[in-house]
């Protein structure tokens, strides 16, 4: 089980969390002039890396609010956790 | 390939079986194939043995980064079933559901094929008005499906828990007879066996590193043990698909989450069936050693780790003894998971890519080890003439723009 730190109620189980995959993916300004293939690549298409991943997650069993961490998909390792609209820090992913 | 039969066994018993043959050659790579599929397992080793029996294509290399069928073949639940909702998926689900039927004889091994069916548990009235529509829609594309009540159940499978008073009554099923349990490695060796005499060459312990390309067409792969030429490279990496698509320059619409089994330890025969729930969120059969062998969920997160979080075995653990209250004292012997690629709408993307002579099969998330045949024999089709066979066409890549997704969610037997 991973061990999460909530940037508001620090240090928690996974168990308290719900995952919100990939983070970063900017809803389309305006979706009524996105060709299908532009439509498809926001809703559907995603990194899957494997390696560090910027991903959401939301505290559910606390303050449930959401924020974004940076975690290594192959050792679980977290190497860093920030508010929502904040950029990652270092070099990102 | 020497026959398998009565026969060999017999001459072989009077050497106290030390000569068998090797089954398959452990061949350095060449410089050159007409076919490069990466990945060993399964899928890998069907595509490779029907390119070479249905389309006459030898000049393959099955690449595989570890062991054969050391994958999601070695660490899947063994059930096999076609009880899909869609006309799509019935279609390529039951076509390797008949050829699962005729697999040990045709690859001249024991695939230990039993169909002692799949029973699908209703635990409410919304799960059985489902169950219902599942059953017909199933019986409307002539795949069997049948409903059965509680005490029909109950006579079925005497050791799952009927009672009403249950936390999750059991109100019905539905039972599919065609289908059943495989042993998952002796497809793996069963297909290598069969594809290796063909003239495959099966290469062990070597990782697919690059995919070369010149403009929009692939012309080789760069590997741990060297440059590999080829005009089409067959990419059937399950949990690694995204990873290998990387290497082509694709992005796809999948994730990779880990998902778990474990067994139990050896017990009498109990259970000669296979036995899901969606509601409970189970999975459970019995292994011809006595092993309870039970699947749950995935992990949510994104992951490439072959592990899994204690709170998602507690949470099988729970679903197991509400459904089978006897098993609430059995110690579990034995614990993994594999990484499995999942699409959005629970189906797999198999056929062709915007990269020329690059094909994918994957995607199919936590329930791919029963299409293991239909998918190769589509995929072989696929390569061999460039372009998708009807049964896999609605699987393409496109389908993720187009907008006609085949949601399977229900399908998977759990939520996923």
């Amino acid at each position: 089980m991973l061990e999460i730190t909530c940037p508001w109620c620090g240090p928690r189980d996974e168990t308290e969390f719900d995952y919100g995959g990939e983070a970063h993916i900017d809803r389309p300004k305006d979706p009524d002039k996105l060709t299908d293939e532009a439509w498809a690549e926001y809703l559907f298409m995603r990194k899957n890396p494997k390696g560090p991943h910027l991903e959401r997650w939301m505290h559910a069993c606390g303050c449930r609010r959401w924020f974004n961490v940076r975690r290594d998909t192959f050792t679980h390792e977290i190497t860093a956790v920030y508010r929502m609209g904040e950029k990652p820090p270092g070099d990102g992913a | 390939m020497a026959k398998y039969s009565i026969f060999s066994l017999l001459r072989n018993a009077r050497d106290d079986h030390q000569n068998w043959p090797r089954v398959w050659r452990s061949p350095e790579p060449k410089d050159a194939y007409d076919v490069v599929i990466i990945g060993g397992g399964g899928h890998g080793l069907a595509t490779a043995y029907y390119l070479a029996r249905e389309h006459g294509i030898t000049s393959v290399a099955v690449l595989e980064k570890g062991w054969l069928g050391g994958g999601n073949t070695a660490r899947n639940t063994t059930i096999v079933r076609s009880n899909y909702l869609w006309d799509e998926s019935a279609a390529i689900y039951d076509k390797s559901l008949k050829l699962w039927e005729g697999l040990s004889q045709e690859l001249n091994f024991n695939v230990m094929f039993s169909q002692r069916g799949v029973l699908n548990l209703a635990h409410n009235q919304h799960d059985l008005r489902d169950l219902s529509r599942r059953i017909n829609a199933i019986r409307l594309n002539g795949v069997d499906s049948e409903f059965l009540t509680p005490a029909e159940i109950k006579a079925f499978c005497p050791i799952l828990n009927t009672s009403p008073k249950a936390r999750y009554p059991i109100l019905g099923a539905s039972l599919q007879r065609r289908g059943g349990n495989a042993r998952h490695d002796a497809v793996a060796w069963g297909y290598a066996r069969a594809a290796d005499a063909r003239g495959v060459d099966i290469i062990q312990n070597c990782e697919v590193t690059g995919i070369r390309r010149k403009g929009r067409k692939v012309v080789g792969v760069e590997t741990t043990r060297g440059v590999i030429k080829t005009g089409k490279v067959a990419s059937v990496a399950a949990g690694h698909t995204s990873v290998v698509a990387a290497m082509a320059g694709l992005r796809l619409p999948i994730e990779s989450h880990p998902l778990q089994a474990l067994v139990s330890e050896p017990i009498k025969p109990v259970l000669d069936t296979v036995v899901m729930s969606g509601l409970v969120h189970v999975y459970v059969s019995q292994s011809d050693r006595g092993e309870l062998i039970m699947g749950a969920g995935i992990d949510a997160h994104n992951s490439y780790a072959q592990r899994s979080g204690l709170h998602t075995i507690e949470h099988m653990m729970a679903s197991i003894i509400e459904l089978f209250p006897l098993v609430s004292r059995l110690r579990m012997m034995r614990q993994w998971a594999g990484v499995v690629d999942i699409c959005p709408d629970a189906s797999p993307i198999v056929g062709k890519t915007p990269v020329e002579g690059f094909y994918i099969n994957g995607g199919w998330g936590t329930g791919g080890f029963k299409a293991t045949p239909g998918s190769g024999w589509a995929f072989a089709y696929t390569i061999a003439n460039d372009r998708p066979h009807p049964l896999n066409e609605p699987f393409a890549l496109e389908r993720f723009s187009s907008g006609r997704l085949i949601d399977e969610h229900g399908a998977a037997g759990v939520a996923h």
